[in-house]
């Protein structure tokens, strides 16, 4: 399966994403720079042929972090969007791009993911505000004090360990084996990705054994926190085919875009459900793209926590329905498997810099289907999946085809 | 002066037995813990009080080890569904913290515990469901 170029079309022209990794010595304008030119320069552009730039960084979502990038790459006066959407701020920084492209504002788009975290630690548990006097009820609930720890956990790797015991509650063989096993193959398949932040082989034993933090989610089974920042130029289909032949052929088409959020289902209010949205966002994604599961020859989903990642096959359909423990055990998911999942070694390995990581699994998607990805290259690539979910929740799923010859 | 007690949240109702109750919207029946604007099923704003059951089975869990400072860890987290259909974020208590104790889909019941007490001596009492 290849794609044509029709003047409707979308088309990633450029990606670039540094590594993720810890830089206490460069600021988040310089890891968004160092992307954005990245990106332009592999697409050939300069920051002149930009239309628009759609920016996303979570933790700073309030700094302006887009124009401080055109302070630094190029104040051309184009529109720009500071876009925040949880863990798919990427996502949504994208799909900003793609619709002022749709929308006919722009034949060529910027959209830049960053993040700076530094060893910011667990995420989610707000550390209790210190105990009142005199115990009053504010807030919706009408608390006297702090709950998390007393109603339940607010924190991401036991939110997410919920999510994973809630699919086990309803279906066979998934248990902390099959959990691990989702870290394992992370773990494994960073070793072959140099911009990966960690790129360390663990045994299963090393995986089961390490800390606990929210069961069955241990230590080795959790993103960690980090920085870095990914790129895309997209443009238009019509501006793409009058491109020298060359840039053409490297470049990859958005088959699909999609961007939902979470619609009511009777425990939404109490846990965070990742998965109706992702549901819903995949099946309009594949129907938007005219490709089913099977079509898939690598999925980046969002691996926040290994119990996330097995939860995820069976929203995005690639397994069996209640079938995602089958699915890991049988291999399926490996990079020598019926449908890779995360060869770039995922969020557990490859790291979760929050505002960069819906940019940069598209940029991993395009990077195979460009047989550019060196040694973790998987062989042949045409189709591929990126996926992203942030809790509240937001979820954006893009679909990536090859160029025709 | 006899020292008071007070529910963590306003949900929470100690008397005559402890108990919850849900603002249930009157169109469409979606329960909520919280203060509404309006129903997030269907968008209209008529709410009436209603008694959550008791008794429940165990949906989700998680045993938590790692918490914000000041938190007391291990503990289990947990989201149970109630007998009338209602689905309620809170630990597990009286039960010992390993994947060993704590089963998928057991049965549990609601019950009471004090959290802390103030400068006026007011104590604070939160739920949890412990098995049967």
């Amino acid at each position: 399966m290849a794609a044509q170029i029709s003047p409707d079309s979308v088309w990633v022209l450029g990606a670039h994403m540094t590594r993720f990794a810890r830089y206490p010595d460069r600021d988040l304008i310089d890891l968004a720079s160092e992307s954005a030119l990245g990106a332009l320069a592999d697409g050939e552009v300069t920051v002149d042929d930009i239309d628009v730039l759609a920016c996303g960084a979570l933790f700073q979502a309030s700094g302006a972090v887009g124009q401080r990038l055109q302070k630094q790459i190029g104040q051309t006066g184009v529109p720009v969007y500071n876009v925040a959407n949880a863990c798919a701020t990427g996502a949504t920084a994208i799909r900003t791009v793609m619709m002022a492209i749709r929308a006919g504002e722009a034949e060529i788009g910027l959209a830049v993911g960053a993040e700076q975290m530094g060893k910011m630690g667990l995420l989610g548990g707000a550390a209790t505000k210190k105990e009142k006097k005199v115990f009053e009820p504010s807030g919706r609930y009408g608390a006297v004090t702090g709950v998390d720890g007393y109603l339940g956990t607010e924190t991401m790797p036991g939110v997410f360990a919920q999510a994973g015991t809630a699919y086990a509650h309803d279906h066979d063989g998934v248990g902390f084996e099959q959990f691990a096993r989702v870290a394992y193959k992370n773990h494994l398949h960073s070793t072959l990705n140099p911009l990966a932040q960690y790129q360390k082989e663990f045994s299963m034993d090393e995986i089961m054994e390490s800390p606990m933090m929210s069961y069955p989610n241990t230590l080795l089974m959790c993103c960690p926190t980090g920085d870095g920042a990914a790129a895309l130029v997209l443009v238009s289909g019509e501006r793409l085919a009058s491109m020298p032949s060359h840039v053409r052929k490297r470049a990859v088409k958005v088959s699909a875009s999609v961007l939902t959020s979470d619609p009511f289902t009777e425990d939404c209010q109490v846990q965070p459900d990742v998965n109706t949205l992702t549901r819903n966002a995949a099946n309009q994604a594949y129907e938007t793209a005219g490709v089913g599961p099977e079509d898939l020859n690598l999925v980046e989903l969002h691996d926040c926590f290994a119990t996330a990642e097995l939860i995820h096959y069976d929203n995005l359909s690639l397994c069996e329905p209640g079938g995602a423990g089958e699915f890991i055990d049988s291999g399926g998911p490996f990079r020598d498997g019926t449908t890779p999942v995360n060869v770039s070694g995922g969020l557990i390995s490859k790291g979760h810099p929050i505002g960069a990581t819906g940019v940069a699994n598209v940029y991993e998607v395009t990077a195979h289907l460009r047989g550019e990805a060196g040694d973790r290259q998987v062989t042949g690539a045409t189709v591929g999946l990126a996926h992203v979910i942030g809790l509240a929740s937001a979820c954006g799923v893009h679909i990536l085809e090859k160029a025709a010859a | 002066m006899a020292s008071a007690r007070v529910p963590l949240v306003d949900y929470l109702r100690l008397e005559p037995e402890p108990h919850l109750v849900a603002h249930e919207c009157r169109h469409c029946g979606a329960r909520f813990f919280d203060r509404r604007n309006a129903c997030a099923r269907c968008g209209r704003s008529d709410f009436a009080p209603a008694g959550v059951d008791g008794a429940g089975e165990l949906q989700a869990f998680s045993i938590v080890h790692r918490a914000a400072p000041g938190i007391p860890v291990p503990f289990v987290s947990a989201i149970v569904k109630t007998d009338d259909g209602t689905w309620v974020r809170s630990n597990v208590v009286n039960c010992d913290p390993t994947p060993e104790a704590v089963k998928l889909g057991m049965r549990v019941r609601l019950t009471t515990y004090p959290v802390g007490t103030d400068d006026d001596g007011t104590e604070a009492v939160a739920f949890g469901y412990e098995p049967t």
